[in-house]
C-alpha cells in the first residue's frame, strides 16, 4: 500500500485502533460484572494468563527479525539459565533472571556468529 | 486512612504522580527497549515515522502493531487488517476484566475506566497487577492512569527520536531486543501471581501455545488460552475442593 496522504492514518485508525479497543472496552464491561463472583473472576484470570503466556511462547518458539534463524537450543537454554539464576537469586532475582538470560543469547549468539 | 476515606483532589494527583515514577521501572525500561527494538523494524519496513508514532499512541499493544505493520506491508485489505489484528487483541479483554476489580471503587465512574483502559497492554497490565496490591483503593485508577498515559506518551516520543538511528543494529543487539520481552514478562508473571491458579495457567499457556503455534497458527493465542486458562482454573479447583474436603 502506499504511505501517502490521510489513508494510513485512517486505515491505522480502522485496523489498529478500533481493533484493539473494541477489546478493551468490552472487558471494562465485563470486569464491572464480575466483581463480586469470586470463581469467574479466578477463571477470567487464568485465561488472561494463559493468552499472555501463549504470546511468550510464540516469541520464543517462532521469533520474528534477528533471531528467526537462531537455533531453537540456543533460545531454551537461555530461558533455562535465566530460570536458574530467577530461583537462586533471592532479592535480586528479577534483574539477575534476566540479565542472565540475555547474556547467555548474546554468548551463543556471538560464538555462532550471528 | 481507610480505604473508604472520601478521594479528594490532592490524593488522586499524588497516586497519579506515583504511578508516573513507574516510569523509572525495570518493566517500563524494558518495554522502551522494546520499543527500539520496534523502531528499527518499522525503520528497516520503510513506514513512515509520522506513521509509527501515530499507531504506537492509537494502538498501543506490541504484537498488535507487529501484525499491523505486517498487514500494511503485505498490501492487505483494510477489513482482512481489522480481522488479523482484532483477533489477535482479544486476549485485552480478559486482561482488563482481570484488572477492572482491583482497581476501580464504587464511585469510579464507567466512561474514565473505557478511557484508560486504552493503556492496558501486557507490560502495564503485569505492572498494575503487581503494584495496585500497596495502593489504597481509592488512588489506584489514579495510579495506573498515571503510570499508563506516561509510559504510552514515553513511547510514542521515543520511537520518534530513535526512529532514523536504529535501522543499523547489529544483528546480535536487535535479537538480544527482542529476547528481552519475553523473558521480563516470565519473570514479572511468577512474581506478581497471587494465586496457585496463576502458575499453573503459565505452564500450560506455555505449552498449549506452543502447541496451537504448530497445529493451528491462525487462532493459536486464542485457543491457548481459552482452553489452557479453562484447564488451569478447573484443575486448581478440583484440587482446592479436594484439600479443603480432607
Amino acid at each position: 500500500m502506499s504511505f501517502d496522504g490521510v489513508w494510513p492514518y485512517i486505515y491505522i485508525a480502522i485496523a489498529g485502533w478500533l481493533a484493539t479497543d473494541i477489546w478493551r472496552w468490552a472487558g471494562v464491561i465485563a470486569g464491572k460484572r464480575i466483581d463480586e463472583n469470586y470463581e469467574t473472576l479466578n477463571w477470567v484470570r487464568a485465561v488472561a494468563t494463559a493468552l499472555v503466556a501463549a504470546v511468550i511462547a510464540k516469541l520464543i518458539f517462532f521469533p520474528t527479525g534477528a533471531l528467526e534463524n537462531s537455533p531453537l537450543w540456543l533460545r531454551l537454554g537461555s530461558i533455562l539459565f535465566g530460570a536458574l539464576c530467577f530461583f537462586i537469586g533471592g532479592r535480586f532475582r528479577q534483574p539477575l533472571g534476566i540479565a542472565a538470560a540475555i547474556a547467555f543469547l548474546a554468548a551463543g549468539l556471538a560464538l555462532i556468529g550471528l | 486512612m481507610t480505604v473508604d476515606t472520601a478521594p479528594d483532589t490532592q490524593s488522586q494527583i499524588h497516586w497519579f504522580l506515583i504511578g508516573m515514577r513507574g516510569l523509572f521501572s525495570l518493566p517500563a525500561i524494558i518495554l522502551m527497549l522494546s520499543f527500539v527494538g520496534f523502531a528499527a523494524f518499522t525503520a528497516e519496513a520503510n513506514i513512515p515515522v509520522d506513521q509509527v508514532m501515530f499507531m504506537t499512541g492509537m494502538v498501543w499493544a506490541l504484537p498488535a502493531k507487529v501484525i499491523l505493520v505486517g498487514s500494511m506491508l503485505s498490501g492487505a485489505h483494510v477489513a482482512t487488517a481489522f480481522i488479523a489484528v482484532t483477533l489477535s487483541s482479544v486476549r485485552m479483554m480478559p486482561m482488563v476484566a482481570a484488572l477492572i476489580p482491583e482497581i476501580r471503587d464504587r464511585r469510579t465512574p464507567t466512561w474514565l475506566l473505557l478511557i484508560i483502559s486504552h493503556f492496558v497492554a501486557i507490560t502495564a497490565w503485569v505492572f498494575a497487577m503487581e503494584k495496585v496490591r500497596d495502593v489504597p483503593r481509592y488512588g489506584r485508577v489514579a495510579f495506573f492512569a498515571g503510570f499508563g498515559i506516561t509510559l504510552t506518551v514515553t513511547n510514542i516520543i521515543l520511537v520518534g527520536l530513535v526512529y532514523g538511528a536504529v535501522s543499523s543494529f547489529p544483528p546480535i543487539v536487535s535479537g538480544c531486543l527482542f529476547f528481552l520481552t519475553p523473558v521480563y514478562f516470565l519473570t514479572s508473571i511468577w512474581i506478581s501471581a497471587r494465586h496457585r491458579v496463576i502458575y499453573w495457567a503459565l505452564g500450560i499457556g506455555l505449552a498449549l501455545g506452543y502447541l496451537f503455534a504448530v497445529i493451528a497458527p491462525e487462532y493459536d493465542i486464542l485457543l491457548a488460552g481459552i482452553i489452557g486458562g479453562t484447564l488451569a482454573w478447573w484443575g486448581e479447583k478440583r484440587l482446592r475442593q479436594k484439600e479443603a474436603g480432607q
